[in-house]
C-alpha cells in the first residue's frame, strides 16, 4: 500500500510518501489510522485528531469505514484551501 | 477545460481562447484568485501551493463537468497555480461561458466555491513568525453548501 502525506501532514510526519504493508485486521481506514499512530511521536502528533484528517483512496474521498486493499494509494491531509 | 501549472496566465489571452469561435456565447464571466498581502493581523510575505498531482485534476475535471451538468454552459475553464507566489500574484482563474448572464453567473460561483473546498491544494503562508499553514475557513464551508440540493 502506497501512502502520501501533505501539507502539515507531511511536515509532522516528516515524509511525503512511503510503502507500508500494514497487518491484515488493518481492513479499513479507520483501522490504518490507528496503526499509523503507534508508528512513531510524528504520526502521533500528525494524527492526534483525526476529525481533521481528510482520506483520499485511490484519489477519491473517502469515509473512515471505508475497506482498504493491498494496493492502494493513500492519502492522509489537512481540509483543503486552495483558491 | 481544466489546467494545473506553475506558470501564470494571461487572463485576456485566456477569455479570448475560451470563446473563439463559438458564436451562440451570450457573456462570460470569470473570477481571478490573487495572492494578498494581509491575512486578518497577519503579514504575508508570499505562499507556497502545494496539491495533489492526479487528484488535483480529477477533482477539478468533476468540478467542471458538475457545473455542465446544472447550467447549459458553452465553455468552462479553471486554471490553478501552484509553487512560491507573492502578494498581487494570480493563483486561480475560473471562468464559465452561456448563451445568458444567469446561468454564466452562478456556474462562475459555484466553480470557485466547490474548488475551495473539494480540490486538494494546500496554502503555506511566509509570515514575519515563520510560516504558517493556512486553516481552511468554515466561511467557504457554508459558501460551497449553498450549492447543495436538498
Amino acid at each position: 500500500m502506497k501512502l502520501l502525506y501533505f501539507a502539515w501532514l507531511r511536515t509532522k510526519i516528516g515524509i511525503a510518501e512511503e510503502r507500508v504493508d500494514p497487518p491484515a485486521e488493518v481492513a479499513t481506514v479507520a483501522a490504518l489510522l490507528e496503526w499509523l499512530k503507534r508508528r512513531g511521536p510524528g504520526f502521533a502528533e500528525a494524527l492526534k485528531d483525526t476529525r481533521i484528517v481528510r482520506v483520499a483512496v485511490n484519489q477519491e474521498y473517502v469515509a473512515s469505514d471505508h475497506p482498504l486493499r493491498p494496493g492502494d494509494e493513500v492519502a492522509l491531509f489537512p481540509p483543503v484551501t486552495g483558491g | 477545460m481544466i489546467r494545473v501549472q506553475r506558470e501564470d496566465f494571461d487572463v485576456g489571452a485566456e477569455l479570448e481562447g475560451l470563446t473563439r469561435g463559438k458564436t451562440g456565447i451570450g457573456g462570460v464571466t470569470s473570477f481571478i484568485g490573487l495572492v494578498r498581502d494581509i491575512a486578518g493581523e497577519r503579514r504575508i510575505g508570499a505562499m507556497t501551493l502545494e496539491h495533489y498531482p492526479g487528484m488535483t485534476e480529477r477533482r477539478l475535471s468533476e468540478i467542471e463537468a458538475e457545473a455542465r451538468r446544472r447550467w447549459p454552459l458553452d465553455a468552462v475553464l479553471i486554471i490553478h497555480r501552484y509553487g512560491r507566489l507573492e502578494p498581487g500574484e494570480r493563483i486561480v482563474l475560473v471562468a464559465a461561458a452561456s448563451a445568458h448572464r444567469q446561468a454564466a453567473f452562478d456556474a462562475c460561483q459555484f466553480l470557485i466555491d466547490w474548488l475551495k473546498t473539494k480540490a486538494p491544494f494546500w496554502k503555506l503562508e511566509e509570515t514575519p513568525e515563520g510560516p504558517r499553514w493556512v486553516d481552511a475557513q468554515t466561511t467557504d464551508d457554508e459558501a460551497a453548501a449553498r450549492w447543495i440540493k436538498d
